[in-house]
């Protein structure tokens, strides 16, 4: 709506007289203001004129379609959101143990990090794994490492979400079977899978095998847990990565909800009716710098979902349109110079999350730019979330900023450029077609290289790199992984596939291949069954990548 | 005539996937006047050192952010040795610890470029040792 | 030369080292390529040409690994253009090929074209006299199919092989001036994208225009789609039945009789422009050549025959101005 005749009356004699005067004497800093997306900020945002109807189309109440102002109707007031720090590194028994002291710790879920060879579907013995066991997550070989990953842990009582892709469906099944030696049902498990492939192809790299086959056991998943593990997000639609490769906000928002809408398509392809698997999908966003544009972003995603979902797959249940996210505070936002500047960059992060209505949330520790943090800082960022929980006062009320002026326009406007963008992926015939053809990349890489070419002209300041350097010491007592890991995890191995039964493993692996052969067949229950015998992680991949191939990369410079 | 062009192959081994970086330095380089061949991510140092001889580059600039590199960027510059290519000067960048640098340098990193380096201190070493 | 017997043994790093020297313009590039030239003429060279995005790169993956199953030595130079600001340039074709990579039988060279159209031409065919010498089998030349430039190089080639794909309106580009006629083998890859069969229809509309008189060989269509793997064991059936035919039909040696001419040419007329440089400064004095044009005081043609007069008495060892 546009802004009353009066208003805009006063704006301008405003304008033309005091403001005028002021700049004269002191002329603003910048001839143009952006947000941290490079959009512009204008100096002054008023009320436009107001209209029940419109209220209710566009924000509406908590709760209640289309849930711009948030999914359930008392938020943080009812309960805070899940503070959920993303760990893991080394061996299940050093993750396991860090894990217990975060529960200790005051956190409330649990969120496991698997090291690049257990991503892409390599043992730790394989030469591909050479130098990376262990270092960025724990490495899980067989089911025996997630039996000790979970130790002590009540699978009843915590949710677990676990980073892993292409693999996702073995490490679930392999989670399901760790829950059954401890007597625990798999209607009883709470948690996610990321699950999410086409990220993986645009922005993260982890891949393994290419869309089709991949696309296959992603909705064999939604189809398995729908009926057998009814409490599992067997999905989490990505964001955070695709902002981390170096896209704006929109962009952020726009990739992310196309590639919800391609996996929903793909569910419904694949026979499943759309409100039997829509209410578990769940959504990860990064949070950045710019306060103000990432709380209007997290709104706008939301009205934007609750649409799509009503309007273009004809979603009934209110489950099914709401649109549930996990956010991550920015990594690339973080510096290795000054890492203690970190520390307040995160707490504005965490801030924007929160105020934007987040489910969960991970802040990153101080020393993100140069390791895996230490005890300390991971403590650290977990007590910056709960400062923020007890102390801050915004979780007293629902959507706090709505209704500000800059708020909500930043909110329209953030969804026009979403739907634009959401407009020409369909015209290119989706996001896997988009994909392919490099469209999505190169929108992204453009925004990155402009954004780094901004940095170092010093157009974009990044405190303690273009500004306010220092001479420092470099911090010490870095977490480092002890790279003999890599012989440990060789030695378990061995162990592992001495004491199982070969035959049965070999039998599981040949059912498994058959399953792949057929389109049709659900490779779930077979994937567990080879889980249950110790098959290894490789052994399993090895058979799918013999049956689905591997992706090549797109390569877009 | 046309000049001779100092040529530099940006490379990923092991199986990080992040290459934002990679492809920023690539493309930097490019406008600065380099030529700049990029392979993509998952190379093995096997593929990276075969890919350098064949393009007779006058560097090697490795990317990693997943803390492999005490592994493999010695295992890279060793491989050049073998193949009688160690006048082929390697250079690395990404998230490489402060405390690993003098050991990379002692196998034989000619340089490490950490989180925060610009395009022009790059562009600054590599015209150093190109001898320009 | 050590570094000719080095080539000549197939080593890789005096291959490497020699296309560079002659990509540099170096001044042991001359005698480097004529000491190479009597040992080529072996090797097939088919230049694979089209519009970006085509797959050309991916096509050329899939013909390798089946050259290699038949124990041919393969080398591909893939050229990308230069930035016309910078004069740098990102070479990423070779990343489609890279499970190569570590292959002792294939040679995958990244070339640039350095903003010196006539410059490009004469290298690749130096560099091609380097492989072949160097006992590769097959050469492929990959090259984006815009401009005279990349007919130049497309030229030097055996056979060509053009790159179509659906849906681009490739049917248009593909009668626009020389393109269709320097094509050998016409390949539509992408074949499962919409348009797939129209395109090839037009192709054979465009093709049945050709001039039949002395060009009695037909030229194949091949569908193909490089990144599902169809077509290819096809299309490389089609490239040696036209090898076969023009062989046998006296065309390739009449190409390669041609190409020589062309070379010769080349050569003759960048050494001729050299010579002219640097005894009469061309590039030193043009700009006051245009000076003393644009007040009119001075004629073109006469401007440029006093020169050349200039330059024919200084052979003669006198001069005037």
């Amino acid at each position: 709506m546009p802004l009353p005749e009066e208003l805009k009356k006063q704006k301008k004699e405003w304008e033309e007289t005091i403001v005028r005067k002021v700049i004269s004497r002191y002329p603003e800093r910048k001839p143009e203001f952006v947000t941290g997306s490079d959009k512009p900020v204008e100096r002054l945002y008023l009320p436009e004129s107001f209209s029940v109807e419109e209220y209710l189309e566009k924000q509406g109440f908590p709760g209640r379609y289309p849930y711009t102002r948030g999914v359930q109707p008392t938020m943080y007031r009812g309960r805070p959101w899940t503070m959920r720090q993303y760990a893991g590194f080394g061996t299940a028994e050093e993750s396991n143990q860090r894990y217990r002291f975060l529960l200790e710790q005051g956190q409330t879920g649990l969120s496991v990090a698997f090291d690049l060879p257990t991503q892409i579907g390599y043992d730790s013995d394989d030469p591909q794994a050479e130098g990376e066991v262990g270092k960025v997550g724990v490495a899980v070989d067989t089911l025996r490492d997630m039996e000790v990953l979970f130790d002590d842990i009540p699978l009843d009582k915590i949710s677990t979400s676990m980073t892993i892709n292409a693999p996702a469906a073995i490490l679930l099944t392999m989670y399901i079977a760790v829950a059954e030696k401890k007597g625990i049902g798999k209607d009883k498990l709470r948690g996610t899978i990321q699950n999410d492939i086409l990220k993986e192809y645009i922005a993260r790299g982890t891949y393994i095998f290419p869309p089709a086959p991949s696309m296959r056991l992603i909705t064999d998943v939604f189809a398995y847990c729908t009926r057998e593990v009814p409490q599992w997000n067997t999905i989490s639609i990505s964001g955070y990565h695709i902002r981390e490769a170096g896209s704006d906000a929109p962009q952020e928002v726009a990739f992310t909800l196309a590639n919800g809408i391609e996996y929903v398509r793909a569910a419904l392809k694949a026979g499943l009716s759309v409100d039997d698997f829509a209410g578990r999908l769940s959504f990860f966003f990064n949070a950045h710098n710019d306060l103000l544009e990432e709380v209007a972003k997290f709104r706008a995603a939301r009205r934007i979902w609750a649409r799509i979902m009503k309007e273009r797959f004809n979603a009934t249940e209110p489950k099914s349109m709401m649109l549930r996210f996990h956010t991550q505070t920015g990594g690339s936002t973080l510096t290795a110079q000054q890492p203690d500047n970190n520390i307040v960059r995160v707490a504005i992060q965490a801030l924007a999350a929160v105020l934007g209505g987040t489910q969960s949330l991970h802040t990153n520790s101080r020393e993100e730019a140069l390791a895996l943090p230490a005890e300390e800082s991971v403590r650290l960022a977990l007590r910056t979330q709960q400062v923020l929980a007890y102390e801050s006062g915004v979780t007293s009320t629902v959507d706090p900023l709505a209704g500000s002026y800059y708020v909500e326009a930043l909110t329209d406007r953030i969804e026009v450029e979403v739907w634009q963008y959401i407009d020409r992926i369909e015209a290119l015939g989706g996001m896997v077609p988009s994909i392919l053809k490099g469209y999505v990349q190169k929108e992204i890489q453009e925004v990155a290289f402009r954004t780094q070419k901004d940095i170092e002209k010093g157009k974009r300041v990044v405190v303690g790199i273009n500004k306010f350097q220092m001479e420092e010491k470099r911090p010490a007592n870095l977490l480092r992984v002890d790279p003999a890991i890599r012989q440990v995890q060789t030695d378990k191995l061995s162990q592992v596939k001495r004491s199982r039964n070969s035959s049965r493993v070999q039998n599981s692996l040949s059912a498994l291949r058959q399953g792949a052969k057929q389109d049709d067949v659900n490779l779930l229950p077979l994937i567990l069954e080879a889980v249950r015998e110790y098959a290894t992680l490789g052994e399993i991949c090895r058979v799918l990548r013999d049956e689905f191939g591997e992706h090549k990369e797109t390569i877009v410079l | 005539m046309p000049s001779k062009k100092t040529r530099i192959l940006i490379a990923k081994p092991g199986l990080d996937g992040h290459d934002r970086g990679a492809k920023f330095i690539a493309r930097a380089l490019r406008d600065e006047g380099y030529e700049v061949i990029y392979t993509g991510i998952r190379q093995s140092p096997e593929a990276i050192v075969q890919t350098a001889i064949q393009e007779d580059v006058d560097f090697v600039g490795l990317s990693l952010l997943s803390g492999a590199h005490n592994e493999l960027f010695p295992r890279v510059v060793d491989l050049l040795k073998e193949n009688g290519a160690e006048d082929i000067k390697v250079i690395g960048g990404g998230i490489i610890p402060e405390e690993d640098i003098p050991l990379l340098k002692e196998k034989g990193v000619q340089a490490v470029f950490g989180p925060g380096t610009s395009t022009e201190q790059i562009v600054e070493f590599l015209e150093h040792e190109s001898g320009r | 030369m050590n570094l000719v017997d080095d080539i000549r043994r197939g080593d890789v790093r005096a291959i490497a080292r020699a296309i560079s020297l002659i990509e540099d313009f170096e001044p042991e590039a001359e005698l480097l390529a004529d000491s190479l030239f009597p040992h080529t003429g072996r090797a097939l060279i088919l230049g694979v040409t089209g519009s970006p995005g085509t797959g050309k790169s991916t096509l050329v993956d899939r013909l390798i690994t089946l050259e290699r199953r038949s124990g041919h030595k393969v080398a591909v130079i893939a050229i990308d253009p230069s930035s016309p600001f910078s004069g740098g340039a990102i070479l990423g074709d070779r990343l489609r090929m890279q499970e190569h990579a570590t292959d002792p039988g294939v040679f995958i060279r990244s070339m640039a074209s350095r903003g010196f159209l006539g410059g490009v031409a004469a290298a690749t065919g130096d560099v091609l006299k380097v492989l072949d010498a160097a006992g590769y089998d097959t050469i492929f030349i990959e090259t984006i199919g815009v401009g005279q430039t990349e007919i130049k190089i497309v030229e030097l080639s055996d056979i060509v092989l053009l790159v179509l794909m659906p849906g681009t309106g490739d049917e248009i580009q593909a009668m626009k001036a020389g393109v269709m006629e320097i094509g050998d083998i016409f390949i539509i890859n992408k074949k499962d994208m919409p348009g797939a069969d129209k395109l090839r229809m037009e192709v054979e509309y465009v093709l049945s225009f050709k001039n039949p008189g002395e060009d009695t060989v037909i030229n194949p269509i091949v569908m193909t789609s490089a990144t599902n793997g169809e077509g290819i064991g096809l299309l490389r059936e089609a490239i040696a039945a036209h090898r076969s035919e023009i062989a046998r039909s006296g065309k390739l040696e009449q190409k390669r009789r041609f190409r020589l001419e062309r070379e010769l040419m080349g050569v003759l007329s960048r050494k001729i422009h050299r010579l002219m440089d640097v005894r009469i400064e061309v590039s030193k004095q043009l700009p006051d050549w245009a000076d003393t044009l644009y007040r009119r005081k001075a004629c073109p043609y006469a401007l440029i025959n006093k020169q050349i007069q200039n330059f024919l008495k200084e052979g003669r060892g006198d001069r005037t101005n």
